[in-house]
């Protein structure tokens, strides 16, 4: 029977030290990182045959739209659940993300990200005491442009990569510059336009990015990172100038 | 909302890599370029600079503290990064470790420069003449010293130009980004040959 080969980085929690165990499981056909993960936790013994706690991840939707299985393979940052196991070099080499905090194994806490969304007023503000009647209608040129934004699923994959989302750095990363776009492009969302643009041109904002561009290598939806950044780079020039020289 | 401190800051930094900075390193080459023309020709570009009352000013204005700012201020800004040009080794995340790397080695070699030859000068009042760089241009070491930090100034300064572009939003898409990492390229290789011929005429 041929098997698969594990290599885990575990942590049994914030406090302890990191240590290395791997695994053996029987190879089944289209298995990917997350089904190996789950024949650990049937049978949580590791290579020397030592009784051992199953691993703890974080998964949910099982076909990359939710992020939440985001974790280190072979050195890359990437969804377990499309990481097919045929693919991959082995011994497979798992550990959790390094930009967040742990929980345990490789389940990490992912709140800065939706703090930051807090930051930046990721929402189109439609609260009111009474009916506002229909939105205005959006382009189809601008649904084009922003749809593959909205499929961000602040999985973490850009944060990792990016040499300015650490400990020592404030940087929000490129997925709060991203929904800052999205919103920004929604004929409702812009009315708070220069809300969003000073979110980002305060503390931890776009004046943060190094200009490595790796958040668009790994994006695993593909979403221009790059392009956007740039284009807020433009906007938030302006907006500055302009708050400067109208004051 | 309050003044963005940190936004302005790191802007400026940007900005004062190109202006003045940038510019002096230019002007800097093109006054060396008169050694071309042999040691006459460069003494006679020397005195003449030295010999204008706001050469001293201008040296500390628009020289000094520029450069002090984007070097020290940098430093800050390398200090927080956490390289990772190993686990993903795209082009442009080499050029943001080379980036960083050039820097420390040139401000390094700006400071060591500065200070032999413009600093230490006030002390002991030696003119700066052809004679002089003749001395420390003919001893290898210090030679192949100034060849590094001439490039890595001039790596720094080509590569600053092209993440100038991208910080103040003038190139956005994937198209123009590339053209302009092709001039650059070129204005590093330009540069780069001016440089050594400048720095070979004071053997």
């Amino acid at each position: 029977m041929k098997e698969v080969l594990l290599k885990i980085k575990r942590q049994d929690n914030p406090q302890t030290k990191p240590y290395w165990e791997e695994f053996k499981v029987p190879l089944t056909p289209k298995m990917n990182v997350i089904s190996c993960l789950l024949e650990i936790q049937k049978n949580p013994v590791n290579v020397k045959g030592q009784q051992t706690t199953p691993i703890v991840w974080d998964c949910n939707c099982l076909e990359e739209v939710c992020g939440a299985c985001t974790m280190i393979i072979n050195g890359i940052a990437r969804q377990a659940c499309a990481a097919l196991v045929e693919n991959l070099t082995q011994p497979i080499v798992l550990q959790p993300l390094t930009k967040f905090p742990l929980v345990r194994d490789l389940m990490v806490d992912r709140i800065k990200m939706f703090e930051n969304l807090k930051k930046i007023r990721a929402w189109v503000p439609i609260d009111g005491t009474y009916y506002l009647g229909p939105g205005p209608k959006v382009s189809q040129s601008v649904q084009e442009k922003v749809y593959p934004i909205s499929t961000c699923m602040t999985c973490g994959c850009c944060m990792e990569a990016c040499p300015y989302v650490n400990n020592k750095s404030n940087y929000m990363g490129p997925t709060a510059m991203a929904q800052v776009y999205l919103f920004n492009s929604h004929p409702t969302g812009a009315m708070e336009k220069e809300k969003r643009l000073d979110a980002i041109t305060g503390d931890g904002g776009i004046a943060d990015c190094g200009k490595a561009l790796n958040c668009e290598r790994v994006c695993p939806k593909e979403i221009p990172l790059v392009s956007i950044i740039g284009e807020l780079n433009r906007q938030t020039t302006f907006r500055s100038f302009s708050r400067w020289l109208f004051k | 909302m309050s003044v963005q401190y940190h936004y302005i800051a790191r802007r400026l930094h940007s900005l004062s890599g190109l202006i003045p900075v940038g510019v002096f390193l230019l002007v800097h080459l093109f006054i060396n370029s008169f050694v071309l023309k042999g040691p006459e020709a460069y003494n006679q570009a020397v005195e003449l600079l030295n010999s204008s009352a706001v050469t001293p000013w201008l040296e500390v204005f628009l020289i000094g503290i520029p450069i002090a700012y984007h070097g020290f201020y940098g430093l800050w800004v390398t200090y927080v990064s956490k390289t990772n040009m190993f686990r993903y080794q795209y082009f442009r995340n080499w050029m943001f470790y080379l980036q960083r790397i050039t820097a420390v080695i040139t401000l390094i070699f700006v400071l060591w420069h500065v200070y032999v030859l413009r600093i230490a000068r006030i002390f002991t009042g030696t003119e700066m003449t052809y004679d002089i760089f003749h001395q420390w241009a003919s001893n290898p070491n210090y030679f192949v010293i100034y060849i590094i930090g001439f490039l890595a100034a001039i790596f720094h300064f080509a590569n600053g130009l092209w993440a100038f572009a991208f910080s103040w939003g003038i190139t956005i898409g994937p198209e123009s980004r590339k053209i302009w990492t092709y001039i650059c390229v070129l204005i590093f290789v330009v540069l780069g040959i001016a440089g050594i011929n400048i720095l070979t005429a004071f053997k």
